[in-house]
């Protein structure tokens, strides 16, 4: 971990404003910008009002557990889509966990900590585990705010726009626009799977969900998740023990 | 049910939750526990297969394109992703165009 700095820690909107500057810098602001311009275009077509995509944004903002909600509200059971939803999230507790000590300062309110954990999202806690080591621990929790609004502001804004260019653009194009996030999700998490898990458990994923959708069960997605992860896990392990 | 009931109830509740037990219970806890792996793994899991429902089973638009051409262009576009120095941004490019190249020549 990089030394705290040597100067006085800035007052909490003059650290917010840094963040705020801190998001517009980062390319993830960029990656989310596409990322939910598809997902707005899939919420259109998916026939939600711009108002709830925004909404969704704001209230769960999770790329995965929003493309998960608006795929599958129409056609699922409730109970299904939340299972799904829940599964796709539990990666935030771990974050949480991690980020927290690096967050906390003397004299740091449990409450004070609610909003910086509703910002975390994988592309604010990437960039806010980078960067808010580099501050005085007064400050952190005001930058990590303002990063947070940042890149969640591309992201609603971004979704508007999906939404807008779903309802007006020629078939084709609104074609390729909703192919985008199906694309991206795929080349992205090829990309960052660093391990053979990760690796195998999205290429199982793939492969295991036409044939659980093919035997109607209901909850394909949480069979999905379980009996692909779960495989991959169990490569994970045997490949670890005999290494 | 009403669609911002059910966002509050099956997709902000189930989500957040997570979020909240992190900071309850989230000290001591290892990144790499054999536990969060497994996790990890079942998540991501899961968000394949939401991108094979959404080129399987497309809404809209992309339902005039055929399965084919969606299976194709997502193939092609990781292959792209593949031979071009593992970027993104070429994957998503490739199967961009491999997708309007087959919607022209194959109905759209």
């Amino acid at each position: 971990m990089a030394a705290e700095p040597e100067r006085p820690p800035k007052t909490a909107p003059r650290a917010l404003l840094d963040g705020l500057r801190a998001a517009f810098g980062s390319v993830l602001f960029y990656v989310l910008l596409g990322n939910y311009l598809g997902i707005g275009a899939l919420a259109h077509e998916f026939g939600f009002s711009v108002v709830w995509m925004v909404l969704s944004t704001l209230l769960i903002w999770a790329a995965p557990a929003q493309l998960i909600l608006i795929s599958t509200l129409g056609t699922s059971t409730l109970i299904e889509v939340a299972l799904a939803v829940t599964l796709s999230s539990v990666r935030f507790l771990p974050m949480v966990a991690a980020l927290l000590p690096m967050l906390r300062a003397e004299g740091t309110r449990q409450r004070d900590l609610l909003l910086p954990m509703h910002l975390t999202a994988i592309s604010v806690w990437v960039e806010g585990l980078r960067l808010v080591s580099t501050r005085p621990r007064p400050e952190r929790v005001a930058f990590y705010n303002g990063l947070g609004m940042g890149l969640m502001f591309a992201a609603v804004v971004a979704s508007a726009v999906g939404y807008h260019l779903a309802a007006t653009l020629p078939p084709l194009l609104a074609a390729a626009l909703l192919f985008f996030t199906p694309l991206a999700v795929l080349m992205v998490s090829a990309r960052n799977s660093r391990t053979l898990l990760d690796a195998l458990a999205f290429a199982l994923g793939l492969a295991v969900w036409p044939a659980v959708a093919a035997m109607k069960l209901g909850l394909e997605l949480m069979w999905t998740g379980l009996i692909a992860g779960s495989i991959a896990y169990a490569v994970h392990r045997v490949r670890e023990a005999t290494r | 049910m009403d669609p911002y009931l059910a966002l509050i109830l099956v997709g902000f509740l189930p989500s957040e939750v997570w979020r909240w037990l992190g900071i309850v219970l989230g000290r001591g806890l290892d990144e790499n526990a054999e536990i969060v792996l497994w996790v990890r793994a079942v998540a991501t899991a899961l968000i394949a297969g939401v991108v094979a429902r959404i080129v399987v089973i497309p809404p809209g638009a992309l339902a005039g394109v055929p399965l084919s051409v969606r299976l194709v262009a997502l193939g092609g576009g990781f292959v792209a992703f593949l031979l071009i120095r593992r970027s993104a941004f070429a994957g998503v490019l490739a199967g961009e165009a491999l997708l309007i190249a087959g919607a022209l020549a194959f109905g759209a």
